[in-house]
């Protein structure tokens, strides 16, 4: 037999079995066009329990989706843009996450057990992100909060540099205590720069100079802790962490001084 | 040079702009794999190119040619490669010259002429011109791109090979036939040329001597790159930025004789509030590589492999504007713009992490020797002048050292 | 006959109806504009139009405006031209004027135009993300050296790494403008500034007046062919030493200050008695040639503890050889004065018709120093009409490491550019040494304005990075890639290396 261009994903449509409620497919080499018109027709015809296996790297599952009671659970590495534009759904990632997790979703949830990429919630609006291990680069990036609205991202490892940047509203958590880097300080540099509303709850300390010159640092007060301790409750019941152990250290707050940094910067011709 | 010169080098007057897709394999211990493991990686990546450009590069393929260096030239017409072969047979002694085995592929067409030379420079030449071979090497490629109308050398180190084209990666590797080569290091690459039409030779990875380079994103500073690269000698013929990182990588590390890690440090320096927290003999080190390198930096977004006969080293700009991770499964290190290439290759590695920005991933072939080859005694104008040919330049900048 | 031929070129008008009559604008005229009698009567051959009055006019009751006299169109003969005859057949005199080309030759900064990142690269956020300016003024290496620390690591080799550089926060200096040309308190004004702004100001060919020592890390002292209050410790005390050969505004001319600015501050720090004339001779009379140059260059190093020396010249017809020379002399830094340089005097011949712009000057200087390969070892530095950050942009697109500013810098500090500084009655108290003018600035409130024109050039350079996609200032220098032409001709363009918009 002629040898063949060697695929990386195929053009068909997932291998598809129940298992209970749910619907499984098995996206082994299946290209993700196919695989996301899989679940969309699931979804259109009553399914609210799709299980994926067998991912590796198909892109943009879940997203655009508006079905708050809908949940889907990815098994290996979900690829770029998990969850973007979703509104409502919960996915929940066996595995690790690629790039773009969360890109200006709008609600629901998304848990992911592995590690999460870079640009993680950029431009967020609403629903919550929890990462149980390492984030890259720009996480939480322009999350924002518009009435009702308050985007949560939790991680649970360590973060790259620009944690937080340009971050306009909700909160944004970093534990520290899933990581493979347990040399390196919990977040890379530029910490909260341009940061102009929201707040970053840091668990232990951080220096100054790996903040943004935009922004506060304070030990976390009682208030703090009220609003944060909800949103750690629901984290480590949803990624099994002792909430005990999350609060042992204490949290460190980084909000702005200011919601508008730069309004000093500019002269009117 | 010949008028009809921008046949070969229609993109020359142009930055290409792209963004892309890469990976790169390599076994430290040394053990080779077939290219079918870098297609599979390349093929999952499939979306991040746009079947105008695919390429790959492996190590330690032609074990029967170690001590050769293994010229891939792409021919416009049998002229090119008339002329080509004249140059080449001036200057060295040409061991085998086949066509590169190749099989019919469909999508991609279009393809140049495609040779591969096994050849030596001539003694007689190298100590009559008094380079290195290596420098004789530089010094044939450049005039083959710069001024043989219609002819492009792909590759020109030992016991490796660059196989690139236009096409989705997975087609230019079933068009070369990488499943019957067998490799300890393979790179990858997936391009999207955004604003011209594919040109073969402007597929990655870019080669110099065994250095290869595929790249991901855009070096911004690319102006600066090349003209800086031109005061030592290095002609930027093919307007592309990947091109400048191979030729900086060959001045720094061989010609400058800098360690590998120390010039990633300068290909993507330390912030300078980075550097002044360093410790101070650190510091002064820090300072005087960004200084003296500023015009090497590959300032803007991007993630690279280079390759070479003792590993594979990647690297992201400094604020890591590009994807990249890295994963290790036993001796095998993989790095890729997406975990999906990773674990296409080996889907349950030891670990899999995310490279820090300008912090080189580094995968070293035990047994190989590590590049560090050189040390500058030369002046820049004396390797210029070596390198080109441009004696009489240098003699004219004396005019006013009354 | 009539004592002058040529007529007032401003009138100044004064609206009676609102005027105070507070005699307020006699006070501040420098040129003696006003005589008052109830009220202020202005004699209008005596304005410069420098808006000193206008500006301090409580009832904002004065304006100025040109004169409308008609002179019989000719584009040949221009009223201009009509009137320095006129002048010169009164005086006899060399036509004296002062700061920059105002002629209309091409403004090639203005022919120039930035590029910028849209999709296939992105811009960078200069405000969130880290945008450098920092850059190193002086000789560089060709390649750093290393050697293993020992600890698996590296270290540099001895004199493996950069030699003695200055560090600016930014690629921008103040130029040459000696305290007797300007005021001492411009001079504290720019010294102040330098050192907030963590960069440069420069003496001037006048001395180091003591009450700058304590900016001296920020100083560079020149040494003119006047080698006015030079001495050993005026050396020691500098950041780095510049030798001044030429000057944009007069290349291959000498200098002369007055007697009368000669003061006992100025003279005091000149070195000078009070009243004498201070000459420049239009050559240092030990350098008439490269290697006397080498020898000064190396005998200013074994005198300063081996600081850093650069070397200023006009940019004249043949400065790609000139600068090629000057580096191989042992130049730390190249000082690439254009021909629209300012000055605080001199012949309006020499002025308006000597030297290349600029803009060339950085184009020529910088790729024959590159073909040269002998890039690194030396700083260009660019000046002649920096008039905004778009050009300190545009020049570093060029070639140049740093610009310096000079009149950019004084026109923060109140100048108007009536070009009269040659005539020591600078309203503005900028050039003039009249203790009642000059105590018109204040050093603080000079430093406040002039470091703020610098942040926020830098400011603006960091938006202009971003907008290329590059975060250090270091990858914009020399890449002239980013620079595209529109409306030069196509030996300009290839002159620049410059492709044309387009293209």
């Amino acid at each position: 037999m002629a040898i063949q261009v060697i695929e990386g994903y195929r053009e068909v449509a997932p291998a598809k079995r129940a298992e209970g409620e749910a619907v499984v497919f098995d996206a082994n080499g299946v290209y993700y066009r196919q695989l996301n018109d899989a679940i969309r027709d699931a979804v259109a015809s009553g399914v609210r329990h799709v299980i994926v296996e067998n991912a590796n790297g198909q892109r943009y599952i879940g997203a655009g989706l508006r079905v708050p009671d809908l949940r889907i659970e990815v098994r290996g590495t979900a690829g770029n843009d998990l969850a973007a534009f979703m509104d409502g759904p919960a996915v929940e990632v066996f595995g690790n996450a690629q790039d773009g997790v969360g890109n200006t979703m709008a609600s629901g949830k998304v848990v992911v057990h592995g590690d999460a990429g870079d640009v993680l919630g950029y431009g967020m609006r609403g629903g919550r992100v929890f990462v149980r291990g390492d984030v890259g680069y720009r996480v939480g990036i322009h999350m924002k909060a518009y009435e009702n609205l308050v985007p949560i991202v939790v991680c649970g490892g360590k973060a790259r540099d620009f944690f937080g940047e340009y971050m306009a509203g909700g909160m944004l958590v970093l534990l520290g205590m899933n990581t493979q880097f347990p040399n390196d300080p919990v977040a890379g540099s530029f910490l909260g720069t341009g940061m102009h509303g929201g707040v970053i709850y840091v668990r232990g300390e951080v220096e100054p100079w790996q903040c943004g010159k935009e922004v506060g640092i304070a030990p976390a007060d009682d208030e703090d802790y009220k609003a944060l301790r909800p949103v750690l409750e629901d984290y480590c019941g949803s990624l099994g962490v002792d909430l005990d152990e999350v609060l042992a250290v204490p949290f460190t707050r980084i909000a702005p001084m200011s919601h508008r940094p730069y309004g000093k910067m500019y002269a009117y011709l | 040079m010949s008028a009809t010169r921008p046949r070969y080098a229609e993109e020359a007057p142009f930055k290409i702009h792209g963004g892309c897709g890469l990976a790169g394999i390599c076994d430290e211990s040394g053990k080779v794999m077939s290219g079918e493991q870098i297609i599979l990686a390349m093929a999952v990546q499939r979306d991040r190119g746009n079947g105008l450009g695919g390429g790959f590069a492996g190590y330690g393929i032609y074990p029967e040619f170690p001590d050769h260096f293994a010229f891939h030239l792409m021919y416009h017409d049998e002229h090119a490669r008339e002329q080509t072969e004249a140059l080449l047979a001036e200057h060295c002694v040409v061991d085998l010259a086949e066509p590169m085995p190749t099989r019919p592929v469909k999508g991609v067409c279009d393809a140049p002429l495609l040779w591969r030379y096994f050849l030596k420079p001539l003694p007689g030449e190298i100590e009559r011109l008094e380079l290195s071979e290596e420098d004789m090497v530089v010094r044939l490629v450049m005039t083959i791109n710069a001024t043989v109308d219609g002819a492009f050398v792909a590759s020109s180190g030992k016991n490796m090979g660059v196989f690139k084209g236009v096409g989705f990666p997975e087609e230019i590797g079933h068009f070369y036939r990488l499943e019957e080569y067998e490799g300890h290091t393979w790179t990858g690459h997936n391009r999207f040329p955004t604003n011209t039409p594919g040109w073969w030779g402007g597929a990655h990875p870019f080669a110099l001597l065994d250095w290869t380079i595929v790249h991901n994103g855009e070096i911004s500073a690319y102006g600066i790159n090349s003209r800086y690269l031109e005061q030592f000698g290095y002609k930027c013929t093919l307007g592309t930025d990947t091109e400048v990182a191979a030729y900086l990588f060959d001045l720094m590390l061989r010609r400058h004789g800098l360690p590998l890690e120390l010039a990633c440090t300068a290909l993507a320096a330390p912030l300078w509030s980075d550097i002044d927290r360093m410790p101070p003999e650190k510091r002064e080190l820090m300072r005087s590589l960004r200084a003296v390198y500023g015009p090497a930096m590959l300032n803007g977004p991007f993630a690279i492999i280079l390759g070479f006969n003792g590993g594979m080293v990647a690297l992201n700009d400094r604020i890591k504007l590009r994807p990249l991770v890295a994963a290790r499964a036993g001796s095998i290190v993989i790095v890729a713009s997406e975990e999906a290439a990773i674990r296409a290759v080996a889907p349950n590695p030891d670990a899999v992490w995310m490279p820090k920005a300008g912090e080189p991933t580094v995968a070293r072939v035990q047994g190989m020797p590590w590049p560090i080859h050189g040390d500058l005694h030369l002046t820049p104008q004396q390797v210029s002048c070596a390198v080109l040919g441009t004696e009489d330049v240098c003699d004219e900048a004396v005019e006013v050292t009354a | 006959m009539p004592a002058t031929f040529i007529q007032p070129e401003f009138r100044v008008k004064i609206d009676y109806d609102r005027c105070h009559k507070c005699g307020r604008c006699v006070q501040q005229c420098g040129w003696g504009v006003y005589d008052f009698n109830e009220r202020p009567i202005p004699h209008d051959e005596k304005c410069r139009a420098c808006h000193r009055c206008v500006t301090f006019c409580p009832a904002r009751c004065i304006t100025i405006e040109r004169n409308p006299l008609a002179y019989r169109d000719n584009d040949n003969w221009t009223a201009g031209l009509r009137k320095a005859v006129w002048k010169q057949a009164e005086t006899g005199g060399v036509l004296l004027t002062s700061m920059g080309n105002p002629q209309p030759y091409p403004r090639i900064f203005d022919h120039l135009l930035l590029d910028a990142c849209q999709v296939t690269n992105p811009s960078i956020d200069p405000l969130r993300e880290p945008m450098e300016l920092r850059t190193y003024l002086g000789r560089k290496p060709d390649a750093v050296k290393v050697e293993p620390d020992g600890a698996g690591g590296f270290k540099l080799a001895e004199d493996g790494g950069m030699s003695r550089n200055i560090e600016l926060a930014t690629p921008i200096i103040f130029s040459p403008m000696s305290y007797g040309s300007v005021s001492l308190n411009v001079h504290k004004s720019l010294a102040m500034a330098a050192e907030r702004c963590g960069i440069l100001m420069n003496t001037g060919e006048g001395g180091l007046h003591e009450d700058l020592y304590p900016y001296q890390d920020h100083v560079i002292v020149q040494v003119a062919s006047g080698r006015f209050g030079v001495g050993p410790e005026y050396l020691q005390r500098g950041a780095a030493i510049e030798i001044k050969i030429g000057q944009g505004a007069k290349p291959g001319i000498g200098g002369h200050l007055p007697g009368e600015k000669i003061n006992k501050e100025v003279s005091s720090t000149r070195m000078i008695p009070q009243g004498t004339d201070a000459i420049s001779p239009a050559p240092h009379h030990d350098i008439y040639s490269i290697e006397d140059l080498r020898q000064l260059i190396y005998a200013l190093k074994e005198a300063s503890g081996y600081k850093p020396v650069g070397v200023k010249i006009a940019a004249v017809h043949n400065v790609g050889a000139i600068a090629s020379g000057i580096v191989r002399a042992g130049a730390d830094y190249v000082y690439l004065d254009g021909f629209r340089g300012g000055t605080g005097a001199a012949p309006a011949v020499i002025r308006d018709h000597v030297g290349i712009p600029v803009e060339i000057a950085i184009a020529v200087v910088d790729q024959r120093l590159r073909d040269e390969g002998i890039r690194n070892q030396a700083s260009i530095v660019a000046a002649g009409s920096i008039r905004s950050s778009a050009d300190v942009a545009k020049a570093i697109a060029l070639g140049a490491d740093v610009v310096a500013i000079g009149t950019a810098a004084l026109v923060a500090l109140g100048c108007h550019v009536c070009q009269s500084c040659h005539t020591g009655s600078c309203s503005w108290g900028i050039t003039t040494q009249k203790p009642e003018l000059t105590r018109r600035i204040d050093p603080e409130w000079g430093a406040e304005r002039v470091t703020n024109l610098i942040h926020a050039w830098s400011h603006e350079l960091q938006e202009i990075l971003g907008a290329l996609g590059v975060n250090a200032i270091e990858s914009l220098r020399g890449s002239r890639e980013r620079l595209r032409s529109i409306g030069l001709d196509e030996q300009t363009c290839r002159i620049l290396g410059v492709k044309p918009a387009g293209m």
